[in-house]
């Protein structure tokens, strides 16, 4: 009898309800950030998911119109399947290059004296805090003579008259990836660089005794499983950035871009949504937009994951 | 031999596994990386120090010949003759940089100490959550969150861009990963002397993690410092520096030389800020890591 009773208390103390109310300064501690996540974070998500069904101009209430957007989009949009094929582009280009340049630099500058590394660290990084100033690629890029790789290219006699380079289908997707790549070594990088530098110096002593023989094997069998978490967060980063890109395309080709050379799904998801009012259709690429990072981040943490396993 | 031997000396001594053909060799490829990567930026500083009659000359040239503060004084004169005076474009920007950058580190490491510290029900799941949240950009979401700013009655005010900033994603994760290495016992003598959650936080938790909430601080100003509000605010006294900033980027050929000072400025205060806290931010990546 005795012995149930206190095992009830204990079920009591342990349940659901009980820790929740001894929990209570956590809760109140929680609520104001949480409060503001729910309604500029996950309420949106919903909400774009919610009106990708629907057909909403913002004056008029949303009609359902089922996955009418969705269909449009695919089999009637074909600005749309540039935008997704250019930004998929962008994606498989940008990503995996500019996370091994954030991991390479990071590894290099990790071999320089602290004041040198702070330096490095510095000047790498600066592109991709230092605002909209990716905009002085337009002075690069210029169309005329004055801009610098026509000069240069015509000083060196390698074209006869100035190329309109960002007017031209050719080369839009191929300078959008430049300047993305020089903007990319952004919080990953910052990541790498921290990282390694908490790795035990103990470690690679130990790995010369056991036979290493230089630094590329000391890279792949001490460095990289070391700073694992880093490496998956740093993917997080450079995913993600790498489908959102828009401004730069907005900047340096347009909008549009000639022939949508240019467009990206954002670029899209803003001429629809701002330009045109239809807001259903924009949350409907939206959505899109949504499934595609995370189903892209879930798999790449999968793949790290194995990562010296 | 000695002398290239101590030129090298700004790569790190007596590591192990080194050799000097591979020291050299990094070094040159830093070397052109780090121009490919410089060069803009270089390109930014000098434009606003050339003439106007040498910001189109051909064939271009990266470096001022004769360098002058032409630009700097046309940039004064355009913004004395700004229909709003440029103060208040300042006074805009610390509201809402400030209002955001302060709110964001303030909630953010409330939330992140309970997440970090305390078992309670949902931890895992609002964590979970806020990584989730790092996985999908701002633009996903900028059309509902228009819609429910306006909704909420804050359009056209300063919380419509402060709010939403005190709430992103990163910063919480950032600090709650950095409050992770504050060890228990330092709390758990506080708790046996009957200190409430608030003081422990208080006066125990934030003196701690003084390298996180800079971190927080600078990506932060990084984040809003960019933002023209224009999605937000429709009156012209309530817009931020940016915005007037941008407008003179867009002014046309004939205010290209100011135009070179402003690139410069708007490029110029996040970096600095950046390099006034590179150690503190770089201790607190140091504990970013996903550990699953």
């Amino acid at each position: 009898m005795e012995k149930t009773a206190v095992v009830g208390k204990k079920r009591n103390e342990g349940s659901l309800s009980f820790r929740i109310k001894k929990n209570r300064a956590v809760y109140l501690m929680l609520a104001p950030y949480f409060i503001l996540f729910f309604f500029f974070t996950i309420l949106p998500v919903l909400t774009s998911m919610a009106l990708s069904f629907s057909s909403f101009n913002v004056l008029e209430p949303p009609v359902f119109t089922g996955w009418s957007n969705y269909i449009r989009l695919f089999l009637d949009d074909d600005i749309f399947k540039t935008a997704l094929k250019n930004t998929l582009i962008l994606a498989v280009v940008t990503g995996p290059i500019s996370y091994i340049m954030c991991l390479m630099f990071a590894w290099i500058i990790n071999e320089f004296k602290p004041w040198m590394r702070a330096f490095l660290t510095l000047i790498f990084y600066a592109p991709s805090i230092s605002g909209n100033a990716y905009m002085v690629w337009n002075l690069i890029l210029k169309g005329d003579r004055y801009g610098f790789l026509n000069g240069m290219l015509m000083e060196l006699n390698l074209i006869e008259t100035a190329r309109i380079w960002m007017k031209d289908e050719k080369y839009v997707l191929l300078f959008l990836i430049v300047v993305q790549l020089w903007l990319s070594l952004g919080t990953g990088f910052l990541t790498f660089i921290a990282g390694l530098q908490t790795i035990d110096k103990a470690l690679y002593e130990a790995g010369a005794v056991d036979g290493l023989k230089n630094r590329w094997q000391e890279l792949w069998y001490i460095t990289l499983p070391s700073m694992k978490p880093q490496l998956m967060f740093g993917a997080v980063m450079q995913i993600t950035q790498s489908l959102a890109i828009s401004d730069v395309s907005i900047n340096l080709a347009g909008s549009p871009s000639v022939n949508y050379a240019g467009a990206t799904l954002v670029t899209h998801l803003i001429d629809q949504g701002t330009i045109r009012y239809e807001m259903g259709y924009a949350s409907a690429i939206a959505t899109l937009l949504f499934l595609l990072m995370i189903g892209t981040n879930k798999l790449a943490q999968k793949i790290l994951r194995k990562v010296g396993t | 031999m000695g002398r290239y031997k101590e030129m090298l000396q700004i790569i790190k001594p007596k590591m192990v596994n080194r050799s000097l053909a591979g020291n050299l060799f990094l070094l040159l490829f830093m070397a052109i990386c780090g121009v490919f990567m410089a060069a803009p930026l270089v390109l930014i500083v000098c434009n606003a120090f050339k003439p106007l009659d040498e910001l189109f000359r051909y064939p271009p040239t990266l470096f001022p010949r004769n360098p002058s503060l032409d630009n700097f004084s046309d940039l004064t004169v355009l913004m004395s003759n700004s229909w709003v005076p440029l103060t208040r474009y300042i006074i805009n920007t610390l509201i809402i940089v400030g209002g955001g950058t302060v709110g964001h580190v303030l909630l953010a490491s409330l939330a992140a100490y309970p997440l970090a510290k305390r078992d309670f029900p949902g931890n895992r799941l609002l964590f979970g959550i806020v990584i989730l949240s790092l996985m999908f950009s701002w633009q996903v979401t900028q059309i509902p969150n228009y819609l429910i700013i306006s909704r909420l009655g804050i359009n056209n005010t300063y919380l419509a861009l402060i709010l939403p900033a005190s709430a992103y994603g990163l910063g919480l994760y950032l600090m709650k990963q950095f409050m992770e290495q504050i060890p228990d016992s330092l709390l758990e003598s506080a708790v046996l002397d009957g200190a409430s959650e608030l003081r422990i936080y208080w006066s125990i938790v934030m003196p701690n993690v003084k390298p996180a909430w800079l971190t927080l601080a600078v990506l932060q100003f990084q984040q809003m410092w960019g933002n023209t509000g224009s999605m937000f605010l429709r009156d012209e006294e309530l817009k931020p520096l940016q915005f007037s900033l941008q407008q003179i980027i867009g002014g046309g050929p004939a205010r290209q030389g100011a135009a070179a000072v402003v690139t410069l400025i708007i490029a110029a205060v996040p970096i600095t800020f950046f390099m006034l806290c590179q150690s503190n931010i770089i201790e607190t990546m140091a504990t970013s890591g996903m550990k699953e």
